[in-house]
């Protein structure tokens, strides 16, 4: 599917038109991020990051393929064997350190691609099915992220898989049951690792089918725009290829330049120096840690300290944790707003703001030990975390006056050059 | 029906958590050994190049040969390498021959002609022996205390070249007073729990002979020796820097290119304006 005035593919040579008829894949590429693609021309920096999400699913693979070459998923070895990767695998060392900082990138990208696709309205209507993936896509990087980061079976590694394995002993009833079952014994061990081992090999290819499905999704309404509005004319549009490619590739540049540095010069400033010491089931760390892309989500679930309704307070913030993700998946019915873009929902886009620093904060809570004013203050954000998404929103969507709509894609483009470069000019005829 | 839903559940959460906020709970009492607790210090480093930055510079060939000298002398007496082989010696600018005698110091656990486990000479290829066979052992030469493999440990604190550096030059006598120390332990404010069962290794200046003139002073050698323990943790730093300086190059002159592609492929529909 696409817009009527797509360009389609014509083979040019004897060998692509004997192709075309027989296995279509330049057809296929041509219409997905080639030429045949028409995007609107109006999106800005914020729509290369799920181009950047790809790639850096890629660097995760290739590093990790080539990781698993050396690596020894014993617990007697498996620690000695990441050290004999940094230290006597040619290139090793670079290999890991894409591979460690490559998982805080791809979370860091993620991030922000979600973010733009609240500001922008891209979860609503007709793009639900988009947002549900890619929902689905930031759970599996989480349990891939956690698996992996176990894997060195550092002391992080050993505490971070006893408390999060323990974080499901919190249900009644069937919680031991699902602890021993992911951890294949009653603390974490050889079979732990083992198994951790085998689920973070085979989950990021999981992923990448998601991301298959994400990506058709998205070829069906076509990608959403800054101004929400909907494509009208071939106008409102670029063919995907020269015009993002040309665009992507820059913000790809950017994108490794950064990358890099954290690679070669800050390689450990993103992780947990405890983790370059070995596991030892005998001591405990003074402050056990995930990483920080689960920060938000570590504060929400420790921000529930009392008993209520009977339940424990260690099952209200487990419960708290997975709904604070899951209820992402109503947000297309829990936003009732027909405009999609922010920049013209002027209640909602202080609302996203506020958002955007609670979740900074939880960030920086969930980071701290767990002690005053931590506690409190992860508290009143978890409050309103909730009541952002359940509560105020669907009540504001409702209610809130919008600003006039752009007649069009063309004419939002026109009017910004216009005030930017003096008197507006008509679009030239085509 | 789903808003009415997620309304129940969204007060249900903000109630239960806003609740948890305003109970009252006990104070946690003033950790002391928190208030002692100090960051260490900040010192330049030749590793960390121009500015202390850490994207140019070297290991100081000199400096390292020192303090593989102070850890010989005085650390090893407690503390392994395990991780590092006599081979990666040469990297400190240790000659093979050189590299060869250092090891045959060393002995390494091995099997005779009759199967019976015996010790060896180590040669370049084995790794620093092991102090103590096993975590028993150690502590039961130590008084109760497990002196930890020094090979990562600059890896393994926060800010772990200068903790090493402050660490063994921050010993003090003057316990501040409400904090109680046993006997057979010393007082640190760099160590996270305060009191440590490691002695003062670095005593007295001139402990250490250097051949090189090099004052020989604690703080010299405590500077050498965290130099050295950078090293030990982090072998291919210098390899790892130099890969990045030229891989930013070569990317900025790629992204400059795919730059100006850009501005061209665009050109027409920037135009109008």
């Amino acid at each position: 599917m696409s817009f009527p005035w797509a360009k389609q593919y014509q083979p040019t040579s004897a060998v692509g038109k004997w192709m075309d008829e027989r296995l279509p894949l330049p057809r296929f590429i041509f219409g997905a991020l080639g030429p045949g693609y028409p995007t609107p021309k109006n999106l800005n920096a914020f729509y290369n990051f799920g181009v950047l999400a790809g790639v850096a699913l890629v660097i995760q693979i290739i590093t990790g393929v080539v990781l698993a070459m050396h690596f020894a998923a014993d617990t007697r070895v498996a620690f000695d064997s990441v050290e004999h990767i940094m230290r006597d695998v040619n290139g090793g060392w670079m290999i890991r350190y894409m591979h460690a900082v490559g998982a805080s990138f791809f979370f860091g990208v993620v991030y922000i691609h979600i973010f733009r696709g609240l500001y922008y309205g891209s979860y609503k209507p007709p793009r639900e099915m988009i947002w549900m993936l890619g929902l689905v896509i930031f759970l599996l990087m989480m349990a891939t992220a956690f698996m992996g980061y176990v894997l060195v079976w550092g002391q992080m590694s050993f505490w971070g898989a006893q408390v999060i394995t323990g974080l499901f002993s919190a249900f009644p009833v069937v919680g031991s049951y699902i602890q021993t079952l992911l951890l294949g014994g009653f603390s974490p061990d050889n079979a732990t690792l083992n198994r951790f081992f085998s689920l973070h090999y085979l989950l990021p290819f999981v992923i990448f089918g998601v991301i298959v499905l994400h990506v058709w999704a998205l070829h069906i309404p076509g990608s959403n725009n800054p101004t929400g509005i909907d494509v009208k004319t071939e106008s409102d549009t670029v063919p995907f290829h020269p015009y993002y490619t040309a665009k992507d590739f820059v913000g790809l540049g950017i994108y490794l330049i950064i990358f890099s540095a954290f690679v070669f010069f800050m390689p450990n400033s993103l992780g947990e120096p405890d983790n370059y010491i070995p596991a030892n089931p005998l001591s405990t760390p003074a402050h056990i840690v995930p990483e920080w892309y689960f920060w938000p989500f570590y504060a929400i679930l420790r921000a529930f300290t009392t008993d209520f309704l009977g339940v424990p307070a260690k099952l209200w913030g487990v419960l708290a944790m997975f709904a604070s993700i899951l209820l992402l998946f109503l947000l297309p019915w829990l936003d009732q707003s027909p405009v999609r873009s922010n920049n013209y929902r002027p209640v909602s886009r202080i609302l996203f703001w506020v958002f955007v620093v609670v979740g900074l904060l939880l960030g920086v809570c969930g980071g701290k030990p767990a002690e005053e004013p931590w506690v409190r203050l992860s508290q009143v954000l978890t409050a309103y975390y909730f009541a952002h998404f359940l509560i105020i929103l669907p009540i504001v969507s409702k209610l809130e006056k919008t600003k006039p709509l752009p007649g069009s894609i063309s004419e939002a483009v026109l009017a910004k050059y216009g005030k930017v470069g003096g008197a507006p000019v008509a679009q030239p005829a085509e | 029906m789903i808003r009415l839903g997620a309304l129940a559940v969204g007060l249900l959460f903000v109630i239960n958590v806003l609740w948890g906020a305003i109970a009252p709970r006990e104070d946690a009492s003033p950790d002391m050994a928190k208030q002692l607790h100090k960051h260490p210090k900040h010192m330049e480093w030749a590793h960390n190049g121009p500015g202390n930055l850490g994207i140019f510079g070297t290991f100081d060939r000199g400096q390292m040969q020192r303090g593989f000298q102070v850890y010989k002398e005085v650390c090893s007496a407690c503390h392994s390498i395990n991780r590092v082989a006599f081979r990666d010696l040469a990297n400190l600018g240790f000659s093979e021959a050189q590299i060869k005698a250092i090891a045959a110091e060393y002995e390494v656990p091995a099997i005779d002609a009759n199967g019976e486990p015996t010790t060896r000479k180590a040669t370049p290829a084995d790794k620093f022996p092991l102090v103590y066979a096993n975590e028993a052992a150690a502590r039961a030469a130590q008084n109760g205390a497990n002196p930890p493999d020094l090979s990562l440990m600059t890896k393994a604190r926060p800010d772990g070249t200068n903790y090493v550096y402050s660490l063994l030059t921050g010993y003090s006598d003057d316990v501040p007073k409400g904090w109680t120390k046993p006997d057979t332990l010393y007082y640190n404010p760099y160590f996270h729990s305060i009191n440590i069962a490691m002695p003062p290794p670095l005593a007295a200046d001139g402990q250490v002979t250097y051949a090189d003139g090099t004052a020989a002073t604690t703080d010299q050698y405590a500077k050498d020796v965290a130099a050295f323990l950078t090293w030990t943790a982090e072998p291919k730093l210098e390899n790892r820097k130099e890969t990045g300086v030229a891989a930013i190059l070569f990317l900025i002159i790629l992204t400059g290119l795919g730059y100006l592609s850009y501005r061209k492929v665009w050109a027409d529909l920037k135009k109008p304006a």
